[in-house]
C-alpha cells in the first residue's frame, strides 16, 4: 500500500506507479482486464485528468483533487472487522441477494462468482473474466470507451475487480440484488473499481448499490460501470451514496440499451464530500426507454455534480431525466443534462427537469441543459429552477400551528419525494424515504451507518 | 378576546390600514364587509401573522397577550385560525400528515400527549362527517388539484380539526355554489360555542343568510366607517357601497 501518487505532475506520478506496480495489478486481476491496460494507460497519458478547462468538468475540477498525494489500492485487503456480522440485515421485508464489495474488490459471500435463482450470475468481475472470458470480452470497454474521458482511461488501466452481473435471456429475477460497496482503510486511499452488468433479452432485474465509507479518511473513488440491456430487457438500478465529508467520488455509468428495452437509474446522494456522477445512455434501437433520476441533499462545503448524456440514436425512443436537490450552508452543486437527438431519431420523446432549493445565500447551483436536436419530428422539453422554499406554503403550514423548522422539513421532504417515488422496490423506497427524512432533519449519522441493510452498523 | 386599537399598516410604503379599532368578545360573530381593496384581507393576514407588512402604529391584544409579538405558529396554537381566501396547494405534503402534525403541535402546546395513529384517524373521520368533507380528499396532497369549492371546504375541515377560539374566515364564500355555501355555513355554525368567536369577511350578504352575525362592520379606505347590527348587511345588499362612500366623503376626513 506504499503506492503513493505524488504531486505536482500527476501524469508522471501515475506513469511511474503504473510501471512499478503493473505485475501486482495484474496478479490480482484477470487476463482479459490485464490485456486492455496498456492501451488504456496510453490514452490516459494523452488525456490526463480532466481539469477546469474541460467543458464536461467545468464545475468540478477533477485535476486539482489528484494533486494531493494518496495511496492506491492494489489488491484485496485484509479487513479487521467481521463485516458479515455487521451486515446482518434487520429489514425482513427487504429480501435481497446481498453482496459485499470492499475497496473495489468482491468480498463475499463465497464463491466469488455464483448462480442465484437458477441461472443469474453474480460476483467478482475478475472471476467472471476468468470463467466466462468470451462473454465478458464482448462487452468489456465497449460502452465505457477509455478514449472518451481521462478518468475512464485511468480506471481501465488500474481497475482489477468489481461487480459482475449477468441475467440470461428471458429470466426475471425475483429478488433485488443489493450491493454494499465499502471503503475502509487505515489511511487515505484511492479505489478504482469496475462493474459490468449484462441484462439479457426480455430479462428483468432490480439492483441496489449502496456506497459507504467506514473510516473517516479521504477515499478517492473512481468507479466505472458498464451496463448492457438487450432487446426487451427491463433493468432498474438504484444507487445510494452515503460517504464521509472527506470522500471524493467519481462514478461513471455507461449504458447501452437495445430496442424495446427499458432502464431506470435513480441516484440518491445523501452525503459525500465531493460527488461527480456521470450517466451516459445510448439508445441503440427503436422503442427503448430510459429514466434517469437523481436526488441530492448537500450541506456544509459538500459538492455535488451530476452530468447526464442521453443519446437518442434511433426513432421512437423515450427518455426522462429528473434531478432535484436541496443545498444548505455553503454547498455547491451542478447539473448538466445533455440530450442528443440524432438525424434519424424521429418521434423521439425526451424530457429533462432540474429543480433546486437553496436554503442559504452561500449555497450555489449551476444548472445547464444542453439539447442538440437534428431530427424534426420530436418532442423535447427541459426546465430548470433554482429557488427557495415557497413562502406562501410556509405561511400556510405555520398558520396551522406547525413550527418553522417542521414546516421547512415538510416542504423539503415533499420536494424530494418526487424523485423517491420512482424507486421501484417498495420496502427499499420506504427505507430511503426514512433515510431522506432523517438526512433532512440532520439526524443521519455523519459517519456512515449502513442503514439500508442494517440499523446496527455504527462506527 | 380580541382588541384592535388604532392599527396602521403599510405595504411597500402604501398605507393599507389607516387606524382600525375593533373589539371582539367571546360568543360573537362579526361580519366584515366592504368593497374591493378596502383592506379586509390585509387585516385578516395581519391577525394571522403574515410578515410582509409594516406595522406603523397601533396595538392588537388577544386573550390579554400582545398578538403582534407572536409568531404565526404561536397564534395558531393559542387558538387563532385563518380561513384563507386562496388556500395554497402543497404537492407532496399529504393532508393526513399535515393535519396530524398540526393537531399534535397544538396538543403539545396544551400539555397533552400526541394522538395515536388510530385515535387520530377516528378524530379525523368524526370531523370530516361533521363538516361534510369528502373523505377521499384527505388521501391527497394538501389542496393539490382540489376544485375551488373543495379548497374552501378544506379550510372549514381544518378549522373543525383545530377547534379554534377565534376564526377569521377570509371570503370563504367566494366562488361557492349554493350547496357548498350551505355546507361551509353549517360547519361554522356547528363549531360555534359560547367561548369562541368568528370574524367573517365577505363581499356579499348571501353568506349572512346562513351565518347570522351579531355585528356588521364596513371597511372602506383602510378604516371601519360603519358598524351596526345584522340589518346593515341587508341594507348593503340593497343599496351597494356607494352611499357609504358618499357618506364617508361628505364627512370630509
Amino acid at each position: 500500500m506504499d503506492n503513493f501518487i505524488e504531486a505536482p505532475d500527476v501524469r508522471q506520478a501515475f506513469t511511474e506507479n503504473y510501471r512499478r506496480n503493473l505485475s501486482v495489478i495484474n496478479k490480482h486481476s484477470a487476463r482479459l482486464l490485464n490485456e486492455r491496460r496498456d492501451e488504456a494507460f496510453e490514452l490516459f497519458t494523452r488525456l490526463g485528468i480532466p481539469g477546469k478547462k474541460s467543458e464536461n468538468y467545468k464545475y468540478t475540477d477533477a485535476g486539482s483533487l489528484f494533486l494531493k498525494p494518496i495511496g492506491l489500492n492494489m489488491g484485496p485487503n485484509a479487513i479487521h472487522v467481521d463485516i458479515h456480522e455487521i451486515f446482518k440485515c434487520d429489514v425482513p421485508e427487504l429480501d435481497t441477494h446481498m453482496v459485499l464489495m470492499v475497496n473495489g474488490f468482491y468480498f463475499g459471500p463465497e464463491p466469488a462468482l455464483k448462480e442465484v435463482e437458477g441461472k443469474v450470475l453474480i460476483g467478482s468481475l475478475a472471476a467472471a473474466a476468468r470463467e466466462y472470458p468470451e462473454l465478458v470480452a464482448r462487452h468489456y470497454t465497449s460502452y465505457a470507451k477509455p478514449g472518451t474521458d481521462g478518468l475512464v482511461a485511468l480506471n481501465t488501466a488500474f481497475a482489477q475487480d468489481g461487480l459482475f452481473l449477468y441475467i440470461p435471456d428471458g429470466v426475471a429475477l425475483l429478488k433485488p440484488i443489493q450491493v454494499i460497496n465499502l471503503s475502509i482503510w487505515e489511511k487515505d486511499l484511492m479505489v478504482q473499481s469496475r462493474n459490468l452488468f449484462l441484462a439479457g433479452k426480455n430479462s428483468r432485474a432490480k439492483l441496489v448499490v449502496c456506497d459507504h465509507t467506514l473510516a473517516p479518511w479521504r477515499f478517492l473513488n473512481n468507479t466505472v460501470t458498464e451496463v448492457y440491456v438487450d432487446r426487451g430487457g427491463i433493468f432498474d438500478m438504484v444507487k445510494m451514496q452515503n460517504e464521509n465529508n472527506s470522500s471524493q467520488h467519481f462514478s461513471h455509468t455507461y449504458a447501452l440499451q437495445e430496442g424495446t428495452s427499458s432502464m431506470s437509474f435513480n441516484t440518491i446522494s445523501l452525503h459525500g464530500g465531493l460527488i461527480r456522477n456521470n450517466f451516459y445512455a445510448l439508445l441503440n434501437g427503436e422503442h427503448a426507454e430510459n429514466h434517469t433520476y437523481g436526488l441530492y441533499l448537500s450541506d456544509r462545503k459538500q459538492h455535488i455534480d451530476n452530468y447526464s448524456f442521453i443519446d437518442h440514436a434511433n426513432p421512437h425512443c423515450t427518455s426522462n431525466q429528473l434531478f432535484k436537490g436541496v443545498l444548505d450552508d455553503e454547498a455547491t452543486g451542478a447539473f448538466t443534462g445533455k440530450i442528443l437527438v440524432r438525424k434519424d431519431a424521429q418521434k423521439t420523446l425526451a424530457y429533462q427537469a432540474n429543480n433546486n432549493i437553496l436554503l442559504t445565500d452561500q449555497a450555489r447551483m449551476n444548472s445547464k441543459p444542453q439539447l442538440e436536436i437534428y431530427a424534426d419530428d420530436v418532442k423535447c422539453s427541459h426546465g430548470s429552477t433554482v429557488g427557495q422554499l415557497d413562502p406562501d406554503a410556509m405561511f400556510y403550514l405555520r398558520s396551522r400551528g406547525i413550527e418553522t423548522r417542521e414546516a421547512r422539513l415538510m416542504l423539503m421532504y415533499a420536494f424530494a419525494d418526487d424523485v423517491i417515488s420512482h424507486i421501484p422496490v417498495g420496502p427499499l423506497r420506504e427505507r430511503i424515504e426514512m433515510l431522506v427524512n432523517k438526512r433532512l432533519r440532520g439526524e443521519l449519522s455523519r459517519c456512515n451507518a449502513c442503514q439500508i441493510s442494517s440499523g446496527k452498523m455504527e462506527c | 378576546m380580541l382588541s384592535i386599537q388604532n392599527l396602521h399598516v403599510s405595504i411597500e410604503g402604501n398605507k393599507i390600514l389607516k387606524g382600525i379599532d375593533l373589539e371582539v368578545k367571546e360568543g360573537e360573530i362579526h361580519a366584515l364587509m366592504g368593497p374591493n381593496g378596502s383592506g379586509k384581507s390585509t387585516l385578516a393576514a395581519i391577525l394571522a401573522g403574515r410578515d410582509i407588512f409594516e406595522l406603523t402604529e397601533g396595538k392588537v391584544s388577544y386573550l390579554g397577550k400582545d398578538l403582534l409579538e407572536m409568531s404565526p405558529e404561536e397564534r395558531a396554537r393559542e387558538g387563532i385560525f385563518l380561513g384563507f381566501q386562496y388556500p395554497v396547494e402543497i404537492p407532496g405534503v399529504s393532508m393526513v400528515n399535515f393535519m396530524k402534525t398540526a393537531v399534535n403541535e397544538q396538543r403539545k402546546h396544551r400539555g397533552l400527549a400526541p394522538l395515536s395513529a388510530s385515535d387520530f384517524l377516528k378524530f379525523m373521520r368524526d370531523r370530516k362527517d361533521m363538516v361534510e368533507f369528502d373523505s377521499q380528499l384527505t388521501n391527497r396532497s394538501v389542496n393539490e388539484g382540489f376544485s375551488g369549492g373543495e379548497k374552501k371546504k378544506n379550510e372549514i375541515f381544518q378549522m373543525a380539526m383545530l377547534d379554534p377560539r377565534l376564526s377569521i374566515l377570509d371570503e370563504t364564500d367566494s366562488g361557492l355554489d349554493i350547496d357548498a355555501l350551505r355546507i361551509v355555513a353549517n360547519g361554522v355554525n356547528k363549531l360555534k360555542r359560547p367561548d369562541n368567536a368568528t370574524i367573517v369577511i365577505t363581499h356579499y350578504q348571501r353568506l349572512l343568510d346562513y351565518i347570522i352575525p351579531d355585528f356588521v362592520h364596513v371597511l372602506y379606505d383602510g378604516k371601519i366607517v360603519k358598524s351596526s347590527g345584522k340589518e346593515l348587511a341587508m341594507e348593503l345588499e340593497e343599496k351597494g357601497y356607494d352611499w357609504i362612500k358618499k357618506e364617508y366623503a361628505n364627512n370630509g376626513i
